[in-house]
């Protein structure tokens, strides 16, 4: 079973808190998306919402045509990860595991052993003893060998060393590459993680800002640097999402792609051109209105 | 290898094209799948799969239904051809550019050339 996600005019209230604030989304099935988003912007609410372990203030959610709260059949192939957890901290990690493989069917035992063992996690130790890191890899562990159609991983490498991180992405993107599923990752760290992503879903202050092939995102940013009245007269007309100077010198970063003739008229006023990164974009565009 | 800051299908297909034109890849060889480049470069497959696509468009690389991809049989001489058209624009203009904002007269320039022959 592996579907389509629809979403319409969700909101997350909190009391007078909103959370997810009427955002609508399409998400087609069998992709890994990044989810992203600043410290409360609504991404562990929509994720909630996508598990059914929340049920929206407003609007619907629909998995494969059918309304996903309280529903055996979509629970049992939705998997969300996220920081509390949700196992017996007084349970030893191997114990945790049996427990996840018992309550569902497509999770795989060995490989969830395979990966203790890659991340070199004790299957012995007890939840409550792990480091903060060594907390994620069991969330990860959990998350990827629970193979569900829909997964759902929420900061899933919040903690975790560089290497463990490594091993993570490696692990899932083998994983995924020889059991396709849907993955909805949400992280912080976008540079690392974007090559993963097929598609990028940002969210700031509960709204939907874009969801955008990642491929596409990749020099949707422009730097524009040279003399500041060549540069003034170049962005006239198009979204500037930040300008700084220094002397006569200015540098604009534009949202939106130049054609050849745009880059030859830069080139002619004597402007030097460079791209801006999704992690870039991604600050650009949650980052100044604040 | 790669990087974030341009679109990673571009780079694929680029990277494919240098290795044709260098003669790592020969014709009518097959290339990697698409699984196969995303487990290499750690890479989303879609993002492989379209760099792949965008060769096929230009007809470096050709589809054996059910096999793989294959390095054209023009491929070399269709891209040798390309990269010349650009090669003055691209290569030369820049190194004319950079030699009048250092005082590097043409005439030096033909000078070391001829060194080179």
């Amino acid at each position: 079973m592996i579907t389509d996600i629809v979403l319409r005019d969700l909101t997350v209230r909190y009391g007078p808190t909103v959370a997810v604030d009427g955002l609508s989304l399409d998400l087609a099935p069998g992709k890994i998306y990044g989810l992203l988003g600043r410290n409360g912007s609504g991404k562990t609410s929509l994720l909630s919402v996508l598990a059914s372990y929340r049920r929206p203030s407003s609007g619907t959610v629909t998995v494969g045509g059918v309304n996903p709260f309280e529903n055996r059949q979509v629970m049992r192939q939705t998997c969300f990860v996220r920081d509390t957890l949700d196992v017996a901290d007084s349970d030893r990690v191997g114990a945790v595991l049996s427990f996840a493989a018992d309550l569902r069917p497509t999770f795989d035992r060995e490989y969830a052993a395979r990966l203790l063992d890659t991340f070199g996690l004790p299957a012995g130790q007890r939840v409550t003893t792990l480091s903060r890191g060594q907390r994620s890899i069991l969330g990860a562990v959990l998350g990827l060998a629970a193979r569900a159609s829909l997964t759902l991983l929420d900061e899933v490498s919040l903690g975790m060393d560089a290497a463990a991180r490594t091993t993570f992405y490696r692990e899932l993107l083998a994983d995924y590459l020889a059991y396709p599923r849907t993955v909805v990752l949400s992280t912080h760290l976008i540079e690392e993680a974007a090559e993963l992503f097929e598609q990028v879903i940002i969210i700031d202050r509960g709204r939907l800002v874009l969801h955008e092939e990642a491929d596409v995102l990749r020099g949707r940013g422009v730097t524009v640097t040279g003399p500041a009245a060549a540069v003034e007269r170049f962005v006239a007309g198009r979204t500037v999402l930040s300008e700084q100077s220094l002397g006569g010198v200015r540098a604009a970063t534009l949202y939106g792609r130049l054609d050849d003739a745009d880059a030859a008229r830069a080139d002619a006023d004597g402007l030097t051109v460079g791209p801006v990164g999704i992690q870039e974009l991604f600050v650009h565009l949650t980052g100044a209105q604040r | 290898m790669l990087d974030d800051r341009s679109p990673i299908y571009l780079q694929i297909a680029n990277g494919i094209k240098d290795d044709v034109l260098s003669g790592t890849l020969k014709e009518d060889e097959q290339i990697m799948s698409t699984n196969q480049y995303a487990a290499f470069y750690q890479i989303n497959p879609a993002t492989a799969a379209k760099g792949f696509a965008q060769l096929v468009d230009e007809g470096v690389l050709y589809k054996k239904r059910g096999i793989g991809m294959f390095v054209s049989p023009d491929a070399r001489a269709r891209l040798r051809r390309q990269r010349r058209e650009r090669f003055f624009a691209d290569v030369v203009d820049p190194m004319v550019a950079e030699a009048r904002m250092i005082g590097v007269d043409v005439q030096e320039i033909l000078d070391y050339l001829g060194r080179k022959r």
